[in-house]
């Protein structure tokens, strides 16, 4: 018998102990708000906080966070910094098809948490993990400098001061 | 109402709801749709019959603007707006439903989307595919929620008796100018639902001036309303950043079992033997089942294999590693060769040899030998198989009992994930009930429903066992429906202007019809259709051919598809040969275009023109130029850039839009690449969503440097040798621009509206590799670029 917290809640889970994080997530415990993408920790889809770190569930064994906390996008609504980034994603339209976008915002939680101020080359660093197919990368940018109230520092234009520039004569 | 999406149109809370109905418009819609099938399209409006050829006319089950089918209003005064297309990330979801709210005047904070089933004969063409969703339903859903305020106006009228001239509908509210009186949305539904539907012709649309939504950026729309501020956010804003949005893999059935399937790794190999004694001993494991193999051409049957059926997914995938099976490749013929070194060089030798004609005018042999030949170029351009690889695997959900069968996927042509099962199965269509979630991306693998079938097939032989079939990453890049493979081998002739005289293309590529029958090795209309006999250069000689190139893997649609090959050789030649004239490219680049013109495509042998009127979508060459200058005075083209730096461009027109691209990006010492910048320029016409469709660009600006720069499937042996993130690599953060600035052309209402998923794809490549050479003098001609800039 594993047991583990999540989101507060603690969990007594009889699965094998082998079974990823990710995997317990979503077919033991029904919560579905991880994402699936590679099942080999290389696009970070699956991210969640284990005792406050991120790690890639898919490739976490269960049995690794007996007695550990695991901390899941469900839980950032009630974060302060998990609802900043939340919010910074809302209004700089970050997400597209949003199918990484809960792994992106863990990622992102976690290093506004380590590092309240991050600079461009430093957020690259701590995002790198996370693919996005749709290719939301510099918006994501944008919104971590947005959620660190830092956005002078946001260089992806999202919005483009030229434009709606008429050419045509 | 609830506030919250449904999977399902059908399960609206009809007691709380009351449709805008004509009961005998009703009648007639239904019957129409049993007694033609899926091939008409169900049009409440006959009148448009007639001339049914081009454009949404030409689409399968067409298309309706009948507000009954799209639009409910509840008595507590929400409204639920039905979208009919895939969200895969482009938008639609909100996009579409923005136009109807925005015509009906309803706020957008009590508008509900529903997402369709699969049902085309009730809505229209549900094929999520090409970038048509908004060019093919604009004008449709701008009617059907101007129908829907008629309506209300109608009922508004009647409950004040005055006449309908006297009242006009502001937000979420029809008023009484001469009185000011006022009936909520609320307050009207019921007797709105009695009202007659108004004919298509008697509409007043609202003009782009009284415009809410439609086209407006964050914060530009007039006050009134209640939203805090600007363009309606997206409508899955929040639940992806809460993690409720609803993907295929989040369907959870009582019962469910998850099965993982082993297919054979040669395309149209089968299954020797197979031993699950170590298979069947994982905890969990229900059944191991034998799934019958293909033969080319398999269109979209699965590629069979053998599946373990599980209680929950990590069993599944555990269980199917610890499966032996022997494959059985002689069945795969020729395909168990397939070696991508090798076939490089069989593309090579082809393109060095004549080639079906596609496009001839002129003389290009003789302009060759003639006294003006004063110097010719000649390059060869090579792009591998790709994966669409969206981030969410392939998933489908599947329950067959009772004759019926309930599925439920993240699929771009539900129809036809419906015709199927229904064929597969034996079944009748009505039986059969396709449930579409959001898509975790698509990129034009999930238009094709193999997963789907795998999963009805499972349920079935299970007994009606509900099963969610689940694809792994491997699954997803070692079995694709892959970007095809393609050698571009270009000649051009100059004068002793440098000017050019004379262009000879051949284009060696797989064919995506090798899927649907005999392999000709050659490229289909409408594949030669974007950008190969589409090249819009003014120059006296061309001649375009298509040397033969079979298929040995499935090939499949991949974002902008065979635009990407044509785009990267054409534009990176266009390119080599303002070099070898002594030219700037950008000037160059326009004399190769020549002056403003509007050419008929079907004048230059183009008969396909993404399925659009050609006396209507022109190949207008002053919009191709327009774009380069804006692009190209955005980022300073023609400034002094520092040492190892340089700008590139590159413009391409594709799904009837126009965009171009210029990079500023910098080769160090070392060889390593520095994206500094990149300005996009596009003109897709009339802007419904002007934010997405900044995100689309910014989006395929990154994919098309996963393209240009990491990406590449090769086989060996008939076997795809990538087989996750680490070696079949796409782009991440450190790869994207610093800086993406998009410009879009505003205002050109008097040109009809193209696509905005796909056109942005194309130019990134060949203006990056254009972008590489001016700052190290490096050409790139094979993709992807990989290592080739490394110095050490």
């Amino acid at each position: 018998m594993i047991s583990v917290t999540v989101n507060g809640v603690t969990h007594q889970l009889d699965i094998p102990e082998d079974t990823p994080i990710l995997w317990a997530l979503r077919d033991h415990m029904q919560m579905h708000g991880t994402r699936f993408g590679c099942g080999m920790a290389m696009c970070g889809a699956c991210t969640v906080h284990l005792d406050g770190n991120p790690i890639r569930s898919c490739s976490t064994p269960i049995a690794f966070a007996n007695g550990k906390n695991i901390t899941t996008i469900e839980a950032m609504a009630q974060d302060s910094v998990g609802q900043k980034v939340q919010q910074a994603w809302m209004d700089e339209a970050v997400a597209q098809c949003g199918y990484c976008q809960s792994g992106q915002i863990m990622s992102a939680v976690a290093l506004l948490k380590s590092n309240p101020n991050p600079t461009d080359e430093q957020i690259d660093n701590a995002m790198a993990g996370n693919i996005c197919r749709c290719g939301t990368y510099n918006r994501i940018r944008k919104a971590i400098h947005s959620a660190a109230d830092n956005p002078q520092l946001a260089k992806a234009n999202a919005v483009d001061e030229s434009l709606f520039v008429e050419v045509k004569a | 109402m609830s506030t919250t999406k449904t999977l399902n149109a059908a399960t609206a809370t009809e007691n709380q709801t009351v449709q805008i109905a004509n009961v005998s418009r009703r009648k007639f819609l239904g019957g129409m749709g049993m007694a033609t099938g899926l091939v008409l399209a169900a049009r409440w409006d006959m009148a448009f019959a007639e001339d049914a050829k081009y454009g949404r006319d030409a689409m399968p089950n067409g298309w309706t603007d009948n507000p009954n089918v799209f639009v409910s209003i509840a008595t507590d005064g929400s409204v639920t707006i039905v979208n009919h297309r895939a969200e895969m990330g482009q938008g639609i979801r909100t996009s579409l439903v923005m136009v109807v709210a925005d015509e009906m005047g309803a706020d957008w904070n009590k508008v509900v989307v529903e997402q369709a089933n699969a049902n085309e004969p009730k809505y229209g063409n549900q094929n999520t595919d090409g970038s048509r969703s908004m060019r093919h339903f604009f004008e449709p859903m701008r009617r059907v929620g101007a129908a829907a305020r008629h309506m209300l106006e109608q009922a508004a009228a009647q409950v004040w008796n005055v006449p309908v001239s006297d009242v006009t509908t502001t937000i979420h509210q029809v008023v009484h100018r001469p009185t000011n009186r006022t009936l909520s949305f609320a307050e009207l539904a019921e007797l709105a639902a009695e009202m007659k539907v108004p004919v298509a012709a008697s509409l007043q649309l609202k003009q782009p001036s009284e415009w809410r939504y439609i086209s407006k950026n964050p914060g530009a729309y007039p006050e009134g309303t209640t939203e805090k501020t600007g363009q309606p956010m997206a409508i899955d804003g929040r639940d992806i950043v809460t993690g409720k949005a609803v993907f295929g893999a989040d369907v959870a059935l009582d019962g469910m079992l998850v099965a993982k399937i082993v297919r054979p790794p040669v395309y149209c190999a089968g299954v020797k033997s197979f031993d699950a004694t170590e298979a069947k001993k994982v905890t969990g494991v229900v059944d191991v089942i034998e799934l019958p193999s293909v033969q080319m051409p398999s269109a979209f049957t699965p590629l069979g294999g053998i599946a373990v059926v599980a209680e929950n997914t990590w069993a599944a995938i555990k269980a199917s590693r610890a499966l032996k099976i022997e494959w059985d490749n002689a069945k795969a013929g020729d395909n168990a060769n397939y070696d991508s070194v090798a076939y490089r060089q069989q593309l090579e030798a082809a393109v060095q040899q004549p080639g079906k004609v596609v496009r001839s005018e002129g003389d290009f042999e003789q302009v060759l030998h003639s006294d003006s030949a004063n110097k010719t170029v000649e390059a060869s351009y090579y792009m591998p198989h790709l994966s669409q690889s969206p981030m969410e695997p392939m998933v489908a959900i599947a329950q067959v009992k009772n004759g019926k069968a309930e599925i439920w996927a993240s699929v771009q042509n539900p129809q036809l994930a419906k015709d199927g099962v229904a064929g597969q199965l034996g079944l009748k269509p009505e039986d059969v009930t396709v449930h579409c979630t959001l898509l975790g991306g698509g990129f034009g693998r999930k238009s094709k429903p193999d997963y789907i079938f795998e999963a009805a097939a499972l349920s079935a032989k299970l007994n009606g066992r509900p099963v969610r079939v689940q694809w792994t990453r491997e699954d997803d890049i070692q079995q694709g429906y892959y970007h095809t493979v393609s050698l571009d081998r270009l000649e051009g002739v100059l004068d002793s202007n440098g000017k050019s005289i004379g262009w000879r293309h051949r284009s060696a590529s797989p064919s995506i019809t090798s899927l649907f029958g005999p392999d000709s090795g050659h490229t289909a209309v409408f594949e030669n259709g974007m950008g190969f006999n589409t090249v819009p250069f003014d120059i006296p000689a061309i001649q375009l051919e298509n040397p033969a190139a079979p298929a040995h893997v499935r090939i499949g649609w991949y974002r902008a598809v065979y635009n990407l090959p044509h785009a990267f050789a054409i534009q990176s030649f266009a390119a080599e040969l303002a070099h070898e004239a002594g030219v700037d490219h950008k000037q160059y680049l326009l004399d190769l275009i020549g002056p403003a013109r509007k050419i008929n495509p079907t004048s230059i042998g183009e008969h396909w023109n993404y399925g659009e009127n050609p006396a209507e979508y022109v190949l207008d060459t002053g919009r191709l130029r327009d774009v380069i200058e804006m692009a190209t005075s955005k980022a300073g083209w023609g400034k002094t850039m520092p040492k190892n730096r340089g700008l590139g461009l590159a413009v391409h027109n594709s799904f009837v839009s126009y965009v171009a691209v210029v990079f500023d990006a910098e080769v160090t010492d070392a060889g390593e690449l520095i994206i500094h910048r990149a300005d996009i320029a596009v003109d897709c016409g009339p802007q419904v969503n002007p934010d997405r469709i900044r995100s689309q660009m910014e989006g395929a600006c990154v994919m098309g440097i996963s393209n240009a720069l990491v990406s590449e499937i090769t086989a060996k042996n008939g076997a795809i040798q990538q087989s996750n993130f680490h070696n079949y690599q796409v782009a991440r953060i450190v790869h994207a621009p610093k800086e993406i600035h998009v410009h879009a052309v505003n205002n050109r209402m008097d040109v009809p509206m193209g696509g905005i998923g796909e056109p942005g794809v194309p130019p990134v490549a060949p203006a990056l590799c254009n972008a590489i050479f001016a700052a190290s003098g490096k050409r790139i001609r094979t993709l992807p670029i990989a290592n080739q800039l490394k110095t050490s």
